[in-house]
């Protein structure tokens, strides 16, 4: 069996060095086809009619007069009388016309009829009393538990503790475990009490959603020598990927569909279309060769991708391009939840953390939402948590980058940094004091601690909150740990060698940006011996062997592994054939440089187009497949640990925060290409910076909707925010052995408790939410001279 | 980043040289009247202002543009912007349609060698004017030193800001050819990147600003 194990430091040429994005040039010189920029002959442009209220029901719906103007060639009404409507923005007529001017001017002509409900869109602390406790789980309640990666021996005893409110049928089950329900979960489901009463029950907008208790927190705080207690959180927050959610549909015949998509998630596309749209999956075609960002927000076709295939199905099959504009882009197409706590913490006196209790609230939208993992990294003895999720009117929440972890992070590492404060510790080293509660990563962050701490220049920055410097312009430092797991998802992959000597590759994948298409090409230059320009890579369609979605940082290690493996097995088929010319066994051959020779003896070798020659007439193809037991050893693995660090300076007379520099030391077992792993820590340490200072989705009470949907107000960091960044990658001996693990999600979780902490720093108190504008910095100012 | 040429006459094909043209503060006075007005194939002339002036549409009219040194011609309503043409028209579509209000720079490109969000300007307004947009840096398949400096310096990730930034940055380096960081800061502060590859950036630019471009 050939050797499929990745090869040790001295035995690699590409990987783990600076390879540059191969895609590129296509993005710089504007070559790159995105799904907004696919344009079929004949397409027609689609328009949307969305609701203006954040909860209302639909009375009356006249579309006459826009199925009337000319130019106008479909309307489809997707919500139509009598349905109730959650949140503003939400779409009710779609029209398709000629040309997009057209297209608005139908939509003006639909008259709509609203009963306005009451909404709620506000996320602030629960009031005392109203809160719905615990009960019976709801098949969407079960829906909300899976996107929120609640483990799957909580979800299990909680259905065993309350049962549920309806018995799931077998598609219903079906759907939970494409979902990620684990075999457990859907057992308990199968043979939990049915409590159908209470689902007649109108739900509150407040529902405990979690209570548990570990350990003694009772005791351990009475015993505690020091107690802090603080409010913190992070708010509702958008995607705002630059390329909106859409798609170009079109009927190839009346049975088959080819659809454009702007998706993480092309194999995906089509067995979530297929139901909707009562056709089977394989008639549908998906493909996508480049998508303007994702970061969570794009697995599923979406309500208006369906509609775009339907509305193209009505104007005769032509395709139609349904993009979300930006004011839709950020209302409905996606939202990070809301994650507020009052926590209190104890220590003894030396500064080890022996209790924790939080009272947590957040929203998702109208499905309420989880608790964030916490205490976050560190597994403190004694712990008391309860959270209350919001259900309320302002769109629905989807995945961002690192779901629950960024919120995590701020609740816990913000209510440590000041119980340090408070113990008058040097936080890194009362986190280094504690790092044996963080388990199996301890020595990983054990070792990032130090490098940080050096790259930051810690130790001459740090200064105890009570010593400030005077003047209208402070500084501080603050840190933040993370952690996510990011093993390879399911991969496969198709690798043939031509007797001609070219090779191509084709996996269902998709790159985000994140340098998928260039990892790929690594692994199978590195593999092959050939050089990453002789390979074709196709990726992003329908056609070609599934991937995994491009979520939770599982692709690096699903299609690197796929990828090694089906070219170590073409490469040793290719050694078998070309053994017999070289008189040797293929066991003894090696290829390097393009040259296949005998190891040890390169007098005896052939071209690698003359080695292809003697495949005969018929290429050879290789399928690679992640995982695959049956071809060890394991190429990709999970969880990683991360340290931050950042430094910012204060303007006490404004309120400005701005930060001055940042420390990204990051693990991600064996990087395959350093330069866009750095990259990706560039880019999560300015995200991060993004939703630290600025970002918010601003809700007004009066009329249910989001206040700031588009890019004027809803801001994100420009270049003039950028302060010095520093990114250290962990590699070498300890890591590299590790496997492939993934890098999207971890590095852009912890900037936000690690901006929070410096900015109390510099300033000696806690501003309690994100974004630190200069309002509540103020304020917290003003609060602590009053003190 | 905003086309300074406000006050500059609107051109147009038929444009003789008693007719003053229209200013755009003039244009928008008289879009009410426009609006009312029934479907016609050529411009009307009205008074406006106490000027004589032209106005087109509703409904379709002819206009041509000079992109890229290349001539293009299409039938257009006047409310289409430089970017929907060029995007859906001409298929040209390295400029983005992102925020499409002038915020976010993703559909940077040069009118009159001047950098312009192609989004806020009228397709109309933008006839016989020299448009230049990313295709055209690239030369017989070589890029151009900004482009080159991106991809030395991973200064793209989804890559769908980055033909409006290096549009952006090439006409800031033409104007500040040896630009210094806090120039860079300033100077590029009108595009918006969502995955945050301004690190990447920041050194393609002081990439090619060291070497003059």
């Amino acid at each position: 069996m050939p050797d499929y194990a990745w090869p040790d430091a001295q035995h690699r040429t590409l990987i783990g060095t600076r390879v540059s994005r191969v895609d590129s040039p296509a993005k710089v010189s504007g070559q790159a086809k995105y799904t907004y920029d696919v344009h079929q002959p004949g397409m027609l442009y689609g328009k949307v009619l969305r609701c203006p209220y954040a909860h209302a029901k639909i009375v009356s719906l006249d579309t006459s007069a826009a199925e009337k103007m000319p130019g106008v060639k479909a309307v489809h009404i997707v919500q139509g009388p009598g349905t109730t409507i959650h949140w503003a923005g939400d779409e009710i007529v779609a029209v398709a016309a000629v040309d997009e001017p057209t297209a608005e001017d139908a939509i003006r002509l639909i008259k709509v009829e609203y009963k306005q409900l009451e909404h709620l869109v506000s996320d602030a602390e629960p009031p005392k009393s109203g809160v719905q406790e615990e009960g019976p789980l709801s098949m969407d309640t079960i829906d909300d538990m899976l996107d929120n990666q609640v483990p799957a021996g909580q979800m299990v005893s909680q259905i065993q503790q309350y049962g549920i409110t309806e018995k799931p049928s077998e598609d219903t089950l079906n759907g939970l475990k494409e979902d990620g329900a684990s075999d457990a979960v859907l057992d308990a489901l199968r043979t939990a009490a049915v409590h159908a009463e209470v689902a007649s029950k109108l739900p509150s907008s407040y529902q405990k959603a979690a209570a548990q208790t570990t350990g003694d927190p009772e005791k351990a705080f009475a015993e505690a020598a020091v107690v802090s207690e603080g409010l913190y959180g992070i708010p509702v927050i958008t995607h705002c990927c630059l390329e909106s959610h859409g798609s170009i549909s079109e009927w190839t015949d009346p049975d088959h569909l080819f659809t454009h998509i702007s998706t993480q998630n092309v194999s995906g596309i089509p067995g979530q279309m297929a139901e909707s749209l009562k056709m089977p999956a394989t008639n549908i075609r998906v493909h996508e060769d480049h998508i303007g960002g994702g970061f969570g927000s794009k697995f599923s076709p979406d309500r208006w991708g369906i509609f775009t295939a339907e509305i193209s199905k009505k104007a005769g099959g032509k395709p139609v391009r349904i993009m979300l504009e930006r004011d839709a882009e950020l209302e409905v197409a996606g939202a990070r939840p809301s994650a507020y706590a009052r926590v209190k913490v104890g220590a003894t006196k030396d500064g080890t953390v022996v209790a924790w209790q939080s009272n947590s609230w957040g929203t998702g939208g109208p499905g309420g939402g989880g608790m964030p993992p916490i205490p976050y990294v560190f597994s403190i003895p004694n712990q008391r948590q309860e959270h209350i999720a919001i259900r309320n009117n302002i769109g629905p929440a989807r995945a961002w980058r690192a779901p629950n972890h960024p919120q995590a992070a701020v609740l816990t590492m913000c209510a440590l940094d000041d119980l340090a404060a408070k113990l008058n510790m040097d936080p890194a080293e009362f986190f280094g004091k504690n790092l044996n509660l963080t388990k199996q990563r301890e020595s990983t962050y054990r070792e990032e601690l130090a490098i940080a701490s050096e790259l930051m220049d810690w130790k001459q920055k740090w200064h105890p909150r009570t010593r400030i410097a005077s003047g209208d312009m402070t500084r501080g430092v603050g840190l933040s740990f993370h952690t996510w797991g990011g093993r390879g998802h399911a991969s496969d992959c198709d690798l043939t060698i031509h007797p001609d000597g070219s090779v191509d590759i084709k996996l269902g994948t998709q790159d985000l940006g994140t340098g998928t298409r260039t990892c790929i090409l690594i692994v199978a230059s590195e593999t092959l011996g050939i050089p990453m320009e002789a390979i074709q890579l196709q990726i992003g369609d329908t056609t070609y062997p599934p991937s995994g979605g491009s979520g939770g940082s599982t692709t690096i290690g699903g299609v690197s592994s796929s990828t090694r493996r089906a070219a170590a097995d073409a490469r040793d088929a290719l050694f078998a054939k070309v053994a017999p010319a070289l008189n040797t066994q293929p066991d003894q051959l090696e290829c390097v440089n393009g040259k296949v020779s005998v190891k040890g003896d390169s007098s005896r070798s052939l071209s690698w187009k003359e080695a292809c020659s003697k495949l005969g007439v018929m290429p050879l193809t290789i399928r690679g497949k992640n995982p695959d037991k049956s071809k060890p050893p394991d190429l990709t693995n999970s969880g990683v640990g991360g340290v931050q660090m950042a430094e910012v300076e204060v303007d006490t007379d404004t309120g400005v925060v701005k930060v001055k520099k940042m420390v990204a030391v990051q693990d991600c077992g064996l990087v395959i290409d350093l330069k866009t792993a750095e990259t990706q820590c560039y880019g999560a340490l300015i995200m991060g910076i993004s939703y630290s200072l600025y970002e918010e989705k601003v809700m007004d009470p009066t009329t249910g909707r989001m206040l700031n949907s588009d890019m004027g107000f809803y801001r994100l960091a420009g270049l003039s925010d950028i302060p010095e960044l520093v990114v250290h990658m962990m590699t070498g001996k300890g890591y590299d052995e590790r496997g492939v693990i993934g890098l999207g999600e971890p590095p852009v979780i912890s900037p936000g408790a690690a901006i929070s902490n410096a900015v109390a720093n510099a300033i000696g108190v806690r501003v309690p939410f994100l974004p630190l504008t200069p309002d509540p910095v103020l304020a917290a100012l003003e609060q602590k001279a009053g003190a | 980043m905003r086309n300074d040429n406000d006050d500059e006459n609107l051109k147009n094909p038929t444009d003789n040289p008693e007719n003053p043209g229209v200013s755009r503060r003039d244009f928008l006075k008289i879009s009410g009247i426009s609006a009312a007005v029934p479907l016609v194939a050529g411009p009307r002339v009205i008074k406006a202002a106490g000027q004589r002036v032209r106005v087109y549409g509703p409904g379709k009219v002819p206009m041509e543009f000079a992109i890229n040194g290349k001539s293009y011609k299409a039938n257009l309503e006047p409310r289409v912007t430089l970017l929907d043409a060029l995007r859906d028209e001409f298929e040209l579509t390295g400029a983005k349609r992102v925020c499409d209000r002038a915020e976010c720079g993703a559909c940077t490109v040069l009118v009159d060698d001047k950098p312009v969000y192609a989004c806020a300007m009228l397709a109309i307004e933008a006839q016989h004017k020299a448009i230049t947009t990313i295709e055209s840096l690239t030369r017989d398949g070589k890029l151009h030193p900004i482009q080159q400096a991106f991809v030395d310096n991973d200064a793209s990730q989804c890559g769908f800001c980055t033909p409006g930034f290096v549009v952006a940055c090439k006409a800031f380096l033409d104007k500040h050819p040896h630009a210094g960081p806090e120039e860079i800061r300033r100077g590029l502060s009108g595009n918006l990147c969502r995955c945050g590859t301004y690190a990447g950036i920041r050194k393609a630019i002081a990439q090619v600003a060291q070497k003059g471009a």
